[in-house]
């Protein structure tokens, strides 16, 4: 018994962390509609900053002190990044925003490494909260119990400061809509800026607060990102104390987990959040999200026309271009563009299902990674044939997408968003734990291609052919009607289904192909590697298939494969740099901020700007914002009017 | 039921029977009755929040209703989702326009006559090519041909309304629900849409059911005028029964209603 509630104890000690940090990224996205990846990073900034005030000012004061300053820090400069990265970037499509805030991110990291370095920190102890108090024998660290108390007064002042204050109904108000805030002469911009200083202070205090239990590390920001989304979901998007319901529940079954299922710790999380919304889909408290009617939709998409004859004497110039690369470049150079080519299909999936389907998925490195341990684990238990491997990984992966499809599908907007990074992140923590079988961090290694390709010229033209053959496969399914289904399920669902389309079925569908050609380069990426770790299917790596889709242009066809190849070759060339992630995060910035439409689409304003055109949404001022913002998005409820 | 009624439920292009919808305790629709024949056009009309709305998406499958019964050529089609309900020969037209923003006016023709033919899953062929004539038809029919290249997000409100009758027809539908068919155009573009809806129900024998705020519109096209206050249908006849019905003149004016001044004013003109 005393065992017991000493754990549930560490439990809820471990839950003001994260409600903290959680309730911050909850904030900021009710109001700003911005998915906040750099949220994470807000949380370490807090504990790094935490650790260098603790060494100067001394005591409990000094402590404690140090805890609000971190706050008052990490808030200032997530005004600095609203400011100077967000403010340019409002008016782009939806979603835009995140890639600046995945720039901020890889700014931040190398920021953090400069000032502190790599090495690890251990937090210094809170003075006069060093001991134990013994909890019916069982010892209970005092700051623990610190935590407990303090957390609910957070949680009371900021239930306060939203339910009865007049920022709190400002903040209210443009949660629900801010067009409306905006005509009643708020300024908006102070009221996105405030809100991120109160969120990124949230989260600088959550990094700051956990310092005598976690210290600091450059790993916090990634490590962190996943369970404050998990939280914010089950919780309820926009509800506080959903979140701190969600943040106790996760931290406890996390406790307990730790010593009754220790294989399993890193699952459950997800498991949870899982069944929390195959019951309740919003989430504990939250309420159902009326999706693309504060969203900002932005301009629409123009019609796409099928590849004309110089495009395809283009496309088809640098294939026989890339076949020719043996010939005339280096091994390296093979080896880049084989890389290139895999993250090209990756990416191009991704756009299939994000910019045709408005399916925006934040965990298809589930099924790249997926396919690769699907062909690697054949090769390795079953001794299967590299060919056999091969065709076996985009069913698998296509398999997990069919399931993962019809558990998400039923959630729209952020919500199916959340849900897809939470199932994602359910199968990483299964490879990653699962040592007999999986490997575990360890991987799979020895993983070659059959003899016929084994020299690195023939694997080479395998995959120009595999991959280029999914990208084109993509492309002309796009233009087929079932590609044409999809956009119009996006574009309409109250129209699609009025006209006998199954969207939701169309949908998922699209999501299961998606999900099989990220397996087939997840497979081609195994067997030109020759191993696989559990951070092919990470996050980091789900990321950054979102990001070049963005970079390159959502609304544009090509957009994926552009964006991948050109951060790929970026990405290759600046790695050669100790501080290159802080020149690819500012590159990236700088991207989103010159080019608000993304590489093919600023392009391609570009071009019209230049040699002009009759049927630009722009330059006609013919386009209603009425008619526009009348989209309804994906499974949105707003079908069929009001009455 | 008595053995009338079903004979009228079979020889009915549309029969509606007891339909009732609450939301938790509000009543938003009660007990319900019409019948549409062949080549009715049929008016619906009563003030903001009568239940028109709530009655029309419970007609196509968006809402399933509490109690009662819809019937579509005597096949009972209560509670069907939408597109289950379009296949059976109902077309629709939405209040707020739901058109595909990405595409050409003619691809979002394309797009119906492709479901039209149940070629939806078909990953072969390039939709822009399919079914081009009978889209171009079509817009024909609405007086869209030359805009049929352009990108539907460029479009006028009214040229929206009308692609989206088009888009009605592609399924040769028996019955046509058109939800505030002119709401938010100018007078002469409401007079013009209704004309052409009124030619072609003509042509194609068609039966239309519709909701209307402006008097002009209902009394000059409407065939037949049901008029729902608070849910409740409180008259049901022709134009001159329901110009001179106490009751609904009641409605709207003593109901203080916004538009009932004009469209008083207006029926007398």
């Amino acid at each position: 018994m005393g065992l017991f509630i000493a754990q549930l104890l560490t439990g809820l000690a471990n839950a003001a962390t994260l409600f903290l940090v959680a309730s911050g990224l909850s904030l900021i996205f009710g109001v700003t509609r911005i998915v906040n990846f750099a949220h994470g990073s807000f949380y370490m900034l807090g504990a790094f900053a935490g650790y260098s005030l603790m060494q100067v000012l001394p005591g409990a004061i000094g402590f404690w002190a140090s805890v609000l300053l971190s706050g008052l820090i990490v808030g200032v400069i997530g005004v600095i990044v609203e400011i100077l990265v967000l403010r340019p970037v409002y008016k782009a499509p939806e979603l835009f925003q995140l890639v600046a805030t995945f720039g901020v991110i890889l700014v931040i990291q190398d920021l953090a490494l400069m000032i502190w370095g790599a090495e690890d920190l251990l937090g210094p102890r809170a003075p006069g909260l060093k001991g134990v108090v013994r909890i019916m024998g069982e010892p209970v660290p005092k700051y623990d119990l610190a935590l407990i108390a303090i957390t609910p007064f957070v949680l009371f002042g900021l239930w306060y400061l939203i339910t009865r204050t007049r920022v709190g109904v400002l903040v209210r108000a443009a949660t629900q809509d801010r067009e409306m805030v905006a005509a009643l002469g708020v300024n908006q911009s102070w009221l996105f800026t405030g809100v991120f200083f109160l969120g990124a202070a949230l989260a600088g205090l959550g990094g700051a607060i956990q310092l005598p239990k976690g210290g600091a590390d450059l790993l916090m920001d990634f490590n962190i990102l996943a369970a404050i989304f998990v939280v914010v979901v089950i919780g309820g998007m926009g509800s506080l104390p959903g979140a701190y319901i969600a943040a106790v529940l996760i931290s406890v079954l996390n406790v307990f987990g730790v010593s009754y299922l220790p294989q399993s710790t890193l699952v459950l999380m997800f498991v949870v959040m899982a069944v929390v919304l195959t019951i309740r889909p919003y989430g504990l408290l939250g309420r159902e999200e009326v999706v693309g009617e504060h969203g900002q939709v932005g301009e629409p998409e123009r019609p796409i026309k099928p590849a004309g004859t110089k495009a395809r004497l283009l496309v088809g110039a640098l294939l026989i271009a890339l076949l020719a690369l043996p010939a005339v470049g280096s091994h390296f150079l093979v080896i880049l563009a084989t890389d290139i080519i895999i993250f090209c299909l990756f990416a191009a999936s991704l756009h299939f299902l994000l910019g045709l389907g408005g399916l925006v998925s934040f965990g298809h490195a589930a099924y790249f990674g997926g396919g690769a341990y699907v062909a690697g684990l054949l090769v390795t238990h079953a001794h299967a044939p590299m060919e056999l491997a091969f065709l076996l990984a985009p069913v698998g992966a296509g398999l997990a997408a069919v399931i993962v499809g019809w558990l998400c599908l039923r959630l729209t907007g952020v919500y199916f968003a959340m849900l897809t990074l939470a199932l994602a992140q359910l199968l990483w923590s299964l490879v990653f734990q699962w040592d007999e079988f999986t490997g575990g961090d360890d991987g799979l290694v020895d993983i070659w291609p059959a003899s016929w390709l084994s020299e690195s010229n023939s694997y080479f033209y395998f995959t120009v052919i595999v991959g280029v053959g999914g990208i084109i496969l993509l492309r002309h399914i796009a233009h087929s009607p079932f590609g044409y289904a999809l956009r119009a399920s996006r574009d309409s669902q109250r129209q699609a289904e009025a006209t006998g389309i199954n969207t939701k079925r169309v949908q998922w569908m699209a999501f299961t192909l998606a999900g099989a050609l990220a397996g087939v380069s997840g497979a081609l990426f195994v067997f030109s590697k020759g191993s696989v770790f559990p951070n092919e299917l990470e996050i980091a790596k789900s990321f950054d298939a979102l990001i070049v889709v963005f970079l390159g242009g959502v609304k544009t066809l090509s957009g994926g494969v552009v964006g991948a190849a050109s951060l790929e070759l970026v990405k290759d060339y600046l790695t050669r740099f100790e501080y290159w992630r802080l020149t690819l995060g500012l590159l990236i910035i700088v991207v989103v901020i010159l080019a608000p439409h993304g590489i093919v689409g600023s392009l391609r304003k570009l071009y019209d700007k230049v040699f002009g055109s009759n049927d630009d949404p722009d330059s006609t001022g013919l386009n209603t914002p009425g008619t526009t913002q009348s989209r309804d998005m994906p499974g949105g409820v707003s079908g069929g009017g009001v009455s | 039921m008595n053995g009338e009624v079903a004979t009228d439920i079979s020889n009915a292009v549309l029969a509606v029977q007891g339909l009732s919808k609450s939301f938790g305790g509000i009543h938003a629709v009660t007990d319900v009755h019409f019948q549409i024949a062949k080549g009715e056009l049929l008016a619906m009309i009563g003030p903001n929040g009568a239940g028109k709305t709530t009655c029309f998406n419970m007609l196509m499958g968006q809402l399933s209703p509490t109690n009662g019964s819809v019937f579509l050529m005597g096949e009972n089609i209560t509670g069907m989702k939408p597109r289950k309900v379009w296949r059976k020969g109902v077309g629709r037209t939405f209040q707020i326009t739901g058109t595909y923003q990405s595409m050409t006016v003619i691809e979002n023709i394309q797009m119906a006559l492709i479901s039209h033919h149940r070629k939806l899953y078909s990953i072969r062929p390039y939709a822009t090519r399919l079914y081009r004539e009978e889209a171009m038809s079509l817009l024909e029919l609405v007086g869209m041909a030359e805009q049929a290249e352009r990108a539907c997000a460029i479009l006028a409100y009214g040229d929206l309304k009308r692609l989206e009758l088009a888009i009605a027809l592609c399924h040769q539908p028996q019955l046509l629900l058109m939800d505030e068919p002119t709401a938010g155009m100018a007078p002469r573009e409401r007079i013009a849409l209704m004309q052409l809806t009124a030619d072609i129900v003509q042509e194609k024998n068609l039966s239309v059911l519709f909701t209307e705020h402006d008097m002009d519109v209902v009394f000059a096209h409407a065939h037949r005028v049901m008029v729902l206050n608070r849910g409740q249908l409180i008259a049901n006849g022709s134009v001159e029964q329901i110009r001179h019905d106490a009751t609904v003149r009641e409605v709207y004016l003593g109901g203080g209603s916004v538009f009932a001044d004009e469209t008083v004013g207006d029926v007398r003109a």
